[in-house]
């Protein structure tokens, strides 16, 4: 029997090659000159990876900070009662500040809290559904806008990080009907 | 808004570091953070490529017309003032289809790409369009509906049900996007954000 990771995986690979070899073939079958159309593609690629640097450094330089400045153990030692109550202890709530600001910060988060709680814990099971739930925000803003140089960008951070605070306020809500 | 969270983000890490004894290493992260920055951009040279070839062959092919005739009622909710048949509509449902699906590798090309067609009927330069922000809702709400590193993570620490998380992080999920996009749609009609372009649209649609 297949597990749901490994269909998961599966459905994934098969999703990819649709895009990857279905394209090309359905493009040949329409009569596309798929070699030379793909070039013709794929030239702009390094524009827009040139493109976003800027942004990126912008983004990144500040989010570099705020990992290597301790700022995350201030608010740490800041938790309220009442967020504790409701699941939110010191680990889940930093990593829950940490999500919309760097992905690779919050997984390696997330691995700490499942060290040190153990992996079928309500921490680690809470701290997972809002990883699944919420998207680092201020990394897409920063990529797409910069592809297109766009820097007002109006209410879209506004909309991305409430999106984000309803996705952790849900995990808390959802979390405690499943698993308490 | 960007412009408060960056600078918050710069003079709190220099405060921190201070306060915490952090601060030669917020100065090592300054150099280092920049300078992975532009790593990553270059390493993603290839695989932006990869994909906006096989864009442009899924574009020529008529593919992407036909893909957006199928999703048209969502995104006509979603994008009311795109034309019915703008490019732009077949590559942002590509872009959120790999972002269910997980596969970031591609999502974010595909979404690059959706920006600049969603740029080329853009009214004001350097600013975004209702369109853009509406997308961007989608994309930072999280779209993913199985969190593939997360229960690799739990299946990694030893879990004996790694998988139990896969229901409530949908049902969270369905909630930020829901939310995301109810906040794109009430935040447009909001003065302070609207612009000479958007005061425009609200009759005519873009030709």
């Amino acid at each position: 029997m297949t597990t749901l990771p490994e269909f998961s995986a599966l459905a994934s690979n098969v999703l990819f090659l649709t895009f990857v070899l279905g394209i090309p073939l359905y493009g040949h079958f329409k009569g596309v000159r798929v070699y030379e159309t793909f070039v013709q593609g794929a030239k702009e690629g390094f524009d827009v990876a040139v493109r976003i640097i800027p942004y990126l450094v912008a983004i990144l330089v500040a989010v570099g900070m705020f990992r290597a400045s301790g700022a995350m153990e201030l608010i740490a030692r800041g938790v309220p009662e009442a967020l504790k109550s409701i699941g939110l202890t010191p680990d889940v709530l930093t990593l829950a500040v940490m999500r919309p600001l760097s992905g690779s910060a919050t997984l390696g988060m997330l691995g700490e809290i499942i060290a040190a709680h153990g992996p079928d814990s309500y921490p680690a099971r809470l701290a997972s559904v809002i990883v699944g739930s919420t998207e680092t925000t201020l990394y897409v803003i920063a990529v797409y806008f910069g592809a297109v140089s766009i820097t007002r960008t109006r209410y879209a951070l506004h909309a991305g990080l409430l999106a984000d605070a309803a996705g952790i306020g849900a995990s808390v809500a959802i979390c405690r009907l499943f698993f308490a | 808004m960007l412009n408060v969270i960056w600078l918050v983000l710069l003079v709190g890490s220099a405060l921190c570091g201070v306060l915490t004894g952090h601060l030669n290493d917020v100065v090592i992260a300054v150099t280092q953070s920049a300078n992975s920055a532009f790593k990553l951009a270059l390493g993603f040279t290839g695989i932006m490529a990869l994909w906006l070839g096989i864009m442009r062959i899924a574009q020529e092919s008529g593919l992407v017309t036909r893909f957006t005739a199928v999703i048209a009622p969502v995104m006509r909710f979603l994008f009311p003032a795109l034309p019915r048949d703008h490019p732009a509509l077949g590559s942002m449902a590509m872009n959120i289809v790999a972002n269910m699906f997980g596969l970031n590798n591609a999502a974010t090309p595909l979404g690059l790409k959706a920006m600049a067609d969603l740029d080329s009927v853009n009214r004001e330069p350097g600013t975004a369009s209702d369109e853009m922000c509406m997308f961007l809702a989608l994309n930072t709400s999280s779209l993913q509906l199985i969190p593939a590193g997360a229960i690799a993570l739990l299946a990694g620490g030893g879990s004996s049900d790694p998988t139990v998380i896969v229901f409530p992080a949908l049902l969270a999920t369905c909630v930020s996007t829901a939310v995301g996009v109810i906040a794109a749609k009430i935040l447009a009609r909001v003065r302070r954000f609207r612009t000479a372009a958007s005061e425009g649209s609200e009759d005519d649609n873009i030709t």
